[in-house]
C-alpha cells in the first residue's frame, strides 16, 4: 500500500475512532453527559489520539530507519574491487539506486514482468538497453554485481513496506481497541488527554533541538572529511587563500576571518551610534505620537530582505563611494583611492543602515525597562534629563545594550547577500578600507556553486568554515544571553 | 547686617517657605486638584493626608515641578517659593528641583556604589571643589540620614545590596546631599516594614531642625507622630489646613472627621 493512503486510511481510523468513543462513554453514561467524568469529546479524543499517535510515530520512525538498514545490507554486497578508483562506495550504491528504480519502471510500464526482473542476469540480458526502452538512462554497463544488488534491494524495500503497512495498521487498530475499551464513564479521559498533549508538545520542541543537532552533525562529518584531505594547520594558521583545483590549494581561513571581522566593524560602527541614539531619543524624548510613527517605520528596516540591501550596495552605495573616493581628477575629493564599487567599507555602511532597527529596537525595550522611579530620583534630585539618561539610565541599561550589540555582532558575522554583492571577492589582509575584500560567508557561496565535486577539499572547505562560523555566532549568542540575563535580574 | 535677618528668619517658625494659591492641576480633561491653598512653614513638618486618589501627590509634585516630566499634566494657579514664583517661565525647573528635594514611595538607589548614589546629586551640581570635599559631603549626607553607621565599610557596595529600609534611609541622604531647602516625602515608608518606618520617622524629625519637610502618607498615625501641620485632601479639595494637634482632635469639616474616624477613605 502507498504510503500517502495508509496516512489517510490512519487518519480515517483514528476520526472513526472519535465518534465510537465518544458515543460508547455516552452509552456508558446512559445518554447523560453530566454523569461522565470528562466531556464526552476527550473520551473521543482519548481514543483518536492513541490510535493515531503511535502508528504515525512508527510509521514516520520506519520511513526514515528503512532505507538505511538496506542500504547498510546492500552495500556489503559489492566488493571493494569494484568500486573504480577516485570514486567512493557511495557512488556505487547511487548506480544500484537507480537500477533498481529502473527495474520498478520496467515494471510499471509493462516492459518485464515482476518474475523476471527477479531472474534477470547480466549475461542473457543487456540491462542498460532494456531500461533504456522504458526511458531510465544508466551511465555505464550494469555489472552482475550491481543488478543482483538492485534486486536484493528492491525485495528488501517491498517486503519492508508491507510489513511497515501491516506494524502500523496492527498498532493502530491495537490502540483504538485499547482505547475504545477503556472508555468507560469514570474513566479519567481528561487527564489522559493532557498527558497525551503534553507528549505531542514535546514532540514537537525535542524535533527542533534535534534538526539543529543534525545540522551541527553533519556538518562536523563533512568538516571531518575535510581535514581529513587537507591539514588543519594551514586552515587555521596558513595566511593565504588560494583555492585551485590543481590539488595544492592554500586554503586558510585568516585572511577570511580578517575581512568578515573587518566588514562587522565597519557595520557596528554605523550601526551603533545610530541605533542607540534612536533608541535613547524613541524611548526618553519623542512624544507619543511621534513614538508610535517612527518605531513602525524603523522596524521596517528590519524586514527588508537582505538581497536588496545588497542591490542597494552593488548600485547606490558603491558607485556613490568611488564618486567620492575614486576616479581621479573627475571624482569629488580628486583622489584615485578606491578603483570599483565593492569595498569593506561599501559593504560595511549598508550593513550597518541593516544592524540600525537590531539594535534600536532592543535598546529601546531595554532603555524602557529601567523603571521610571530611577528617572524620577534622578529628575528628583536636579538633574537634566540628558544628565539622567546618561549617568543613570544607560548604565542601568547598559548590560541589555551590549547583549543588544553582541547579537547585532552576530548577525554581521553570519550576513551573507550584502557582502556577497558590497564586498567583493579577494581574500588579503589588508587595513584600507576602499579595498574589495571577501568574508567566510562570500567564500562558503563561491566554494558550493557551480560545478561541484564533494570529494575535494575545495568543496569541503565551506564546510569547515561554516562550522566555524556557526561556532563564533553561537559563541557570540551565548555570551550576549549571558550577560542580559546575569545583569537583568538586579534591577527589578 | 544679611546675617542677623537670616538668623531672625530661622528662629522665627512662622516664615513661610512655599505658598500656593488657586492651584488647579489637570490630566488631560480630568480636574486632578481644585482650588488649593497652602503655606509650608519653615522647620516644620507638614503632613497631606486623604484617601486614595485624592491628589496629595500630584500636589506634592507640583511643589517641585515634577509634574513637568507627565506630558498631558497641566498646573494652574501660583506657586511661590521664598516670594518667588516657581512656575515663572524664567525659573530652571531643573534648578528648582535642586532646591526642593523629592524622596519617593518606593526607594529608588541608582544601580551604583553607595558612594555614587550620595555623590551624584554634589557631582550634576559641581558642589564640590574636590574629592576630599566630595567625601565629606557624602559622609554628612549619610550621617544626617541616619545610615552612616551601617554603611560606613562598605561605600563602595551597591546601593541596590541594601534592605528596603536601609535603601529608603540612602535615597534620604541622596536627596540631602544637594543641600535643599524643602524634602517633599512621596509615602516615604509605605514600602517599609514597622521598625524601619520609625527609623524613618526619627529621622524626619531630626531634618525638621533643617528643613521644611513636606510628607504624603497615608498613615494617620504617622501623620499625627511626625508633623505639626496637617493638610487634608478630599476628590481634589484641600478640605483642611491647620495644626496637626487641632485637625486630629477637633475637625472643622465634617469630612475631616470622618476620615479620621475612619467612617470615609
Amino acid at each position: 500500500m502507498p504510503t500517502f493512503w495508509l496516512v489517510v486510511a490512519l487518519f480515517a481510523l483514528s476520526a472513526a475512532g472519535f465518534f465510537l468513543g465518544r458515543q460508547r462513554a455516552l452509552q456508558a453514561a446512559g445518554g447523560d453527559a453530566r454523569q461522565l467524568h470528562s466531556l464526552p469529546s476527550y473520551y473521543g479524543l482519548n481514543v483518536a489520539l492513541t490510535s493515531l499517535v503511535p502508528a504515525l510515530g512508527v510509521l514516520v520512525i520506519w520511513l526514515f530507519a528503512q532505507p538505511m538498514i538496506i542500504e547498510s545490507t546492500v552495500s556489503g554486497m559489492i566488493p571493494d574491487d569494484l568500486i573504480p578508483e577516485a570514486t567512493t562506495r557511495g557512488l556505487v550504491m547511487s548506480d544500484v539506486r537507480r537500477v533498481a528504480e529502473g527495474l520498478d519502471t520496467a515494471i510499471a510500464q509493462g516492459a518485464m514482468t515482476r518474475d523476471e526482473v527477479n531472474t534477470i542476469s547480466t549475461d542473457d540480458t543487456d540491462v542498460r538497453a532494456r531500461l533504456g526502452e522504458v526511458g531510465v538512462a544508466l551511465g555505464s554497463e550494469v555489472r552482475s554485481e550491481v543488478l543482483s544488488a538492485a534486486q536484493r534491494y528492491r525485495r528488501m524495500s517491498q517486503t519492508g513496506a508491507v510489513w511497515m503497512s501491516i506494524v502500523v495498521a496492527v498498532l493502530a487498530i491495537a490502540g483504538l481497541a485499547l482505547a475504545y475499551l477503556k472508555t468507560d464513564k469514570d474513566f479519567r479521559a481528561r487527564n489522559t488527554v493532557e498527558r497525551g498533549i503534553l507528549l505531542l508538545l514535546l514532540l514537537a520542541a525535542s524535533i527542533a533541538i534535534l534538526t539543529t543537532v543534525g545540522i551541527v552533525l553533519s556538518m562536523l562529518f563533512e568538516t571531518m572529511n575535510f581535514f581529513s584531505l587537507h591539514s588543519w594547520k594551514d586552515f587555521f594558521f596558513g595566511s593565504t587563500w588560494a583555492p585551485n583545483f590543481r590539488g595544492d590549494s592554500e586554503l586558510s581561513i585568516l585572511p577570511l576571518l580578517w575581512g568578515t571581522l573587518y566588514i562587522s566593524v565597519v557595520a557596528l560602527l554605523v550601526a551603533v551610534p545610530i541605533g542607540l541614539f534612536a533608541a535613547i531619543y524613541l524611548s526618553e524624548y519623542a512624544s507619543y505620537t511621534v513614538r508610535s510613527f517612527a518605531k513602525p517605520l524603523l522596524e521596517i528596516l528590519a524586514g527588508i530582505p537582505t538581497i536588496v540591501y545588497g542591490l542597494f550596495a552593488l548600485l547606490t552605495v558603491g558607485p556613490a563611494l568611488v564618486k567620492v573616493f575614486g576616479r581621479g581628477e573627475d571624482g569629488l575629493l580628486g583622489v584615485e583611492w578606491m578603483s570599483g564599487a565593492t569595498s569593506v567599507l561599501t559593504a560595511g555602511l549598508v550593513m550597518g543602515v541593516m544592524l540600525i532597527p537590531f539594535v534600536s529596537s532592543l535598546s529601546d525595550d531595554i532603555i524602557n525597562a529601567v523603571p521610571q522611579t530611577m528617572r524620577d530620583g534622578s529628575l528628583g534630585l536636579g538633574a537634566t534629563k540628558s544628565e539622567t539618561v546618561r549617568q543613570v539610565v544607560l548604565p542601568a541599561a547598559l548590560p541589555g545594550i551590549v547583549g543588544a550589540i553582541l547579537l547585532a555582532a552576530s548577525r554581521a558575522i553570519g550576513e551573507t547577500m550584502i557582502v556577497v554583492m558590497g564586498a567583493g571577492a579577494i581574500a588579503k589582509f589588508s587595513g584600507n578600507p576602499l579595498e574589495a575584500m571577501t568574508t567566510i560567508t562570500t567564500r562558503i557561496v563561491s566554494q558550493l556553486t557551480g560545478d561541484t565535486d564533494f570529494a575535494s577539499p575545495e568543496t569541503l572547505v565551506a564546510f569547515a568554515l561554516g562550522l566555524t562560523l556557526f561556532v563564533l555566532t553561537l559563541g557570540l549568542n551565548i555570551f550576549a544571553l549571558y550577560i542580559v540575563r546575569k545583569y537583568r535580574e538586579q534591577y527589578e | 547686617m544679611n546675617d542677623m535677618t537670616l538668623v531672625g528668619k530661622n528662629v522665627d517658625t512662622r516664615n513661610i517657605k512655599i505658598s500656593a494659591r488657586a492651584v488647579q492641576v489637570y490630566y488631560g480633561d480630568t480636574h486632578a486638584i481644585k482650588d488649593v491653598d497652602v503655606d509650608i512653614e519653615s522647620n516644620t513638618v507638614t503632613a497631606f493626608i486623604g484617601p486614595s486618589g485624592c491628589g496629595k501627590s500630584t500636589f506634592l509634585r507640583c511643589l517641585n515641578r515634577m509634574n513637568d516630566t507627565i506630558d498631558i499634566c497641566r498646573v494652574e494657579g501660583q506657586i511661590t517659593l521664598d516670594g518667588e514664583d516657581i512656575y515663572d517661565p524664567k525659573v530652571d525647573p531643573v534648578q528648582l528641583r535642586a532646591k526642593v528635594g523629592m524622596v519617593f514611595q518606593k526607594p529608588n538607589p541608582f544601580p551604583k556604589s553607595i558612594y555614587d548614589n550620595i555623590a551624584y546629586g554634589p557631582r550634576i551640581h559641581g558642589l564640590a571643589r574636590n574629592k576630599a570635599e566630595l567625601d565629606e559631603i557624602v559622609e554628612k549626607s549619610l550621617r544626617r540620614g541616619a545610615i552612616w553607621d551601617e554603611v560606613k565599610d562598605r561605600l563602595d557596595a551597591p546601593g541596590t545590596g541594601l534592605s528596603g529600609g536601609q535603601q529608603q534611609r540612602l535615597c534620604i541622604a541622596r536627596a540631602i546631599a544637594t543641600e535643599p531647602e524643602v524634602l517633599l516625602m512621596d509615602e516615604p515608608c509605605s514600602a517599609l516594614d514597622p521598625i524601619a518606618t520609625a527609623q524613618v520617622e526619627e529621622l524626619i524629625d531630626e531634618l525638621r531642625q533643617s528643613y521644611s519637610v513636606v510628607i504624603v502618607t497615608h498613615s494617620m498615625q504617622q501623620a499625627a507622630r511626625v508633623s505639626q501641620k496637617t493638610a487634608f485632601f478630599h476628590l481634589g479639595n484641600l478640605v483642611e489646613f491647620g495644626e496637626t494637634g487641632q485637625i486630629f482632635t477637633n475637625p472643622e469639616d465634617p469630612r475631616t472627621e470622618s476620615y479620621i474616624t475612619g467612617r470615609i477613605g
